[in-house]
């Protein structure tokens, strides 16, 4: 079953400056995809229009069988049901965790206080973090925030999750238990479109790797394909600057 | 030579002062401050919005308030108001409107210009991924803004909405000039009655200087204390 599907994605920032160029992938229920390539490739902008947090010119978006781009589409109902993990966390740092985890359930899903909470708190055990239920996200370490802003994506049950440089921003001592929970995740069948330049994890969990170039989507392949031989000359560049040497 | 000064003129018109006057005065700073504040905050997301023409008008509105002196539009309103109301209730005369009405209308419509440049300030502080984080969970528009930017923007804006209700304060003294009893117009009134208009105005100033300064340190302390841990 096609969980995501993009036909054909042309964005233009102004009428000069085109940053998605005809790009068309399909992922499936239960697979994993990493997306990766240079910076201003257009990897961030091309999983943004997913949940339509940037829009589109021309071509189709479906997930889990809604039209993204249909213009009739319920789009706070559909955003709802897909998890977005931010480069920067973007808690609301005016709320206690537990609230960062509510707000969601109880003004989108229109659940019951007490439902909210006590999902809430079920999540932030499997994250690790039961014991910050209270506290504000400045009161934590970045990586601790990155696992409540997955925590909070989860408390929604997506259909499917999407990663925008969830490590980037994080000191190199905290990537590990933020892609151990992104592992953990992937090991229970959730649909994860991932855009990361960590490699090691493409490597072992994904299933595909995407890679782009100057906005266009140059290689779509299974992720051991991709890294034992790279088709085309730029991925190979790319590898060979980002691998350890 | 202040041998002539009698200050038993203050001690005896405490509590006209403080019952009249002042309680006039703190409540029409209260109800401007918080009119302000909400109809403000309507003008920032008015003038941040892609609606057509209503920014325009927003801004139109705005920068007309903050061109004119406050005296002139207290005279403005109070002479163009019953005009105004027969206009729109369809009454075949103009609408008799008091001057503490009056006054409240214009604090209130002239104190929105100034706060909605605070708070389009504020909104435009708070960073583009919480609008998205806000979407992203699902959130429309009005629950995006209110869940989301605009507890930020307020909080953040705080010390600032603090020091210009701090001027309004200051400010509402103007009403005198339609014959209100504020607390400077019923020292005034006592002053003139008892020709001790040296002691009564000394007296006053105190009264607002304590005020204003000890609010002012107060907003400091709330300054340092409200900032955000990001």
């Amino acid at each position: 079953m096609e969980m995501i599907s993009l036909r054909n994605i042309d964005k233009w920032y102004n009428p000069s400056f085109q940053v998605l160029k005809n790009c068309s992938t399909t992922i499936e229920k239960g697979e994993v995809v990493v997306v990766c390539g240079p910076s201003g490739s257009g990897k961030s902008t091309l999983i943004k229009t997913v949940n339509a947090l940037e829009s589109i010119q021309a071509g189709d978006i479906v997930v889990n069988g809604i039209s993204v781009t249909d213009s009739g589409t319920n789009l706070p109902k559909l955003r709802a049901r897909v998890g977005m993990v931010f480069q920067h966390f973007e808690l609301f740092p005016h709320l206690k965790v537990i609230d960062n985890l509510c707000l969601g359930q109880v003004k989108v899903l229109g659940r019951s206080r007490s439902e909210a909470s006590e999902k809430a708190r079920k999540m932030l055990e499997r994250v690790g973090l039961s014991a910050h239920a209270e506290k504000f996200p400045g009161q934590l370490s970045g990586g601790q925030q990155q696992r409540v802003a997955i925590a909070r994506a989860l408390v929604m049950d997506p259909v499917c999750m999407l990663f925008d440089e969830p490590t980037s921003a994080l000191d190199p001592e905290m990537v590990s238990e933020v892609l151990d929970v992104m592992t953990e995740l992937a090991g229970e069948g959730m649909t994860m479109m991932v855009v990361t330049h960590e490699m090691g994890f493409a490597r072992k969990v994904a299933n595909r790797v995407i890679f782009m170039d100057g906005g266009e989507i140059v290689e779509d392949r299974p992720a051991e394909d991709f890294f034992q031989s790279p088709e085309s000359p730029r991925a190979v560049q790319f590898l060979s600057k980002i691998l350890p040497h | 030579m202040f041998s002539n000064l009698d200050f038993s003129v203050v001690s005896n018109s405490l509590s006209y002062l403080f019952f009249e006057g002042m309680t006039f005065t703190l409540m029409l700073t209260a109800i401007a401050t918080v009119g302000g504040l909400l109809l403000g905050t309507l003008i920032a997301m008015i003038r941040l919005s892609s609606l057509p023409v209503l920014p325009q008008v927003a801004a139109a509105y705005v920068n007309l308030m903050r061109a004119l002196p406050l005296v002139l539009v207290i005279f403005l309103i109070y002479f163009l108001l019953p005009y105004v109301g027969q206009w729109v209730m369809g009454a075949s005369r103009p609408i008799a409107v008091g001057a503490l009405t009056s006054s409240i209308i214009t604090f209130t419509l002239f104190e929105a210009a100034y706060f909605s440049e605070i708070m389009r300030a504020g909104i435009q502080s708070i960073p583009r991924g919480q609008v998205e984080a806000g979407y992203a969970i699902g959130l429309n528009y009005r629950q995006m803004m209110s869940y989301v930017v605009l507890p930020q923007a307020l909080r953040n804006m705080l010390p600032v909405i603090f020091m210009q209700t701090i001027v309004l304060f200051q400010d509402t003294s103007l009403v005198y000039v339609l014959s209100i009893t504020d607390f400077l117009g019923a020292a005034s009134k006592v002053a003139q009655r008892d020709g001790r208009l040296p002691e009564m105005y000394m007296f006053a100033a105190a009264v607002y200087f304590i005020i204003s300064f000890t609010a002012s340190r107060f907003v400091q302390r709330l300054q340092a204390r409200t900032a955000i841990v990001r």
